[in-house]
């Protein structure tokens, strides 16, 4: 049982959406979606939905914020008023300040930012409806939508959530398991390079359970990553099929 | 603009040749302050230096200087936690502390540093907010605690961590009568300690390539590619974790990371027994 007193596995093992420990949700990723953007995307995660845009690189204003040498690279991460089960006030919280940091790093980990000096790429993410892993969801709607704008990068990054319910591991944390699980780790991962580029971790864990939740987190991100990759290649696949 | 998160544009400057130095003394084992990769940097506790706070401690790791006030005082619970006190973490990176800081609300990194320290002192339960309920649903004690950097040397998280525990072991509760739901509070009588669990600790390392460096100076981090911040509590569980910094790491590396850091996490728990079971030697005035 949860730290909260409320039972999050049921009693054949599964989770309370039916899901195995190592399960994740329905994942959908569209990519373009939005027409004035030079790249979209838009990513769900069962019932978490986000959708990210990015224009860019583009020139900066003031000028004198620019870089000689490379790109700024600007995230927002932004949750809608509602989003939330109570309406949340659009004015960023300092919970948005921390992952919009942490998602650009994450980013900037993969993009050339070099080959665009004295430009800004700019990264917007916005929740449209949260259900637990809304920072992952935005980092993998990010990447896609950075992909989709033509920005070179050394890979794709995408992310996902493992969680601690019920004294065990679990893999996609969803609202109600982050809230009443004893713990959430977000992980960022860049499955082609290996490495991981977001990490934080909320809550309790031994080493030992540390390091397979790492694992855990890697195998999922291997999940999505292919997803990405599909939902990229249907896009530009179909551009550049002959007409008629 | 202050919710766009934008890569950082004003920087310690550290000339070229120096930073190229820094990265030849790790590669051939070393650092430039002539530490072994495993090595805190000296780390000076002074308690309660400011007597108009509830509690106070500073911390210096090297150069970088902290000091940390917690003031309590009552009030509602949040409707959703009726029946557990109010923590509430915040940190200020204000600009007589170098440079690089701006004057302003506080900025992404003094947030994320607020929020790693809370994380830590709430998930490790250190603060038994259960016990800070004076009338359950309706009065609770708040406490806030408030980090103050005051020399940036590097490695801000971990002197940050340090000097709030510290600060709320130093603190110390009005004395109060409770009447049905009338609280009298006798602010002559300070004698009742927040309730605590076991310590709590955080240890930073700095990683570049496979190197990993535990507290990193300003300098070395100039250099890094980025840092790992790992919270541990008193049995050894991981409290919490931060990644930062703009460079990804492979797993075994972060593995090893997590090992070295549970590892010097030893004596940051053997200091803060130190200070707590002598803490009149630690009495010492701002410094």
């Amino acid at each position: 049982m949860g730290k909260y007193g409320v039972k999050l596995l049921r009693d054949d093992g599964l989770r309370l959406d039916g899901r195995r420990l190592d399960e994740l949700r329905k994942i959908r990723i569209e990519v373009g979606v939005l027409k004035n953007a030079n790249g979209s995307a838009l990513v769900e995660y069962g019932n978490t939905k986000v959708i990210a845009a990015v224009y860019g690189p583009r020139d900066v204003y003031p000028k004198h914020v620019a870089l000689p040498d490379r790109a700024l690279v600007r995230c927002r991460y932004h949750m809608a008023p509602f989003s939330t089960k109570e309406r949340k006030s659009p004015a960023p919280t300092r919970r948005e300040i921390e992952l919009s940091k942490v998602i650009r790093e994450a980013l900037e980990s993969v993009i050339f930012t070099e080959l665009f000096p004295r430009t800004a790429i700019d990264i917007f993410v916005e929740v449209i409806q949260s259900d637990g892993g809304t920072r992952t969801a935005s980092l993998t709607a990010a990447s896609v939508a950075l992909a989709d704008a033509g920005i070179p990068m050394k890979d794709i990054v995408v992310g996902v959530a493992v969680g601690k319910i019920d004294g065990v591991l679990a893999l996609d944390l969803n609202d109600i398991e982050d809230q009443y699980g004893e713990a959430d780790m977000p992980v960022g991962y860049a499955v082609g390079l290996g490495e991981i580029v977001l990490l934080q971790l909320n809550g309790l864990l031994t080493s030992k359970e540390f390091i397979d939740a790492v694992k855990l987190a890697i195998r999922g991100c291997e999940q999505i990553y292919k997803l990405a990759k599909e939902a990229l290649a249907k896009n530009y696949m179909s551009v550049s099929e002959p007409s008629g | 603009m202050i919710s766009l998160s934008t890569t950082p544009i004003r920087s310690i400057v550290i000339p070229r040749y120096k930073k190229d130095a820094i990265v030849a003394a790790v590669k051939k084992g070393e650092r430039i302050d002539g530490r072994r990769y495993s090595d805190f940097r000296r780390i000076e506790v002074s308690l309660n230096p400011v007597s108009r706070a509830n509690g106070s401690a500073q911390v210096k790791i090297g150069s970088t200087m902290v000091i940390t006030g917690v003031k309590a005082e009552i009030g509602s619970p949040y409707p959703d936690t009726p029946n557990e006190g109010v923590l509430q973490v915040h940190a200020e990176f204000v600009p007589l502390a170098s440079p690089i800081f701006e004057a302003g609300p506080p900025d992404e990194n003094a947030i994320e540093v607020a929020r790693v320290v809370d994380r830590g002192l709430r998930e490790s339960r250190f603060v038994k907010l259960d016990e800070l309920v004076i009338i359950p649903g309706k009065k609770v004690w708040s406490i806030y605690v408030d980090i103050y950097l005051l020399d940036h040397g590097g490695n801000i998280i971990d002197a940050s961590m340090l000097s709030s525990t510290l600060a709320l072991y130093a603190c110390r509760l009005p004395r109060i009568m409770v009447s049905g739901e009338e609280i009298v509070i006798d602010r002559d009588v300070y004698d009742k300690q927040i309730p605590l669990g076991d310590p709590v600790v955080s240890v930073t390392v700095g990683f570049i390539e496979d190197y990993l460096l535990v507290d990193p100076s300003i300098e070395e981090e100039a250099v890094l590619d980025g840092k790992l911040t790992f919270i541990f509590d008193k049995k050894g569980n991981l409290a919490g974790i931060q990644k930062t910094g703009v460079k990804g790491i492979k797993t075994k590396t972060l593995e090893q990371a997590l090992e070295l850091s549970q590892k010097k996490s030893q004596e940051l728990f053997e200091l803060i027994e130190k200070v707590i079971s002598s803490s009149e030697n630690y009495s010492k005035p701002l410094a």
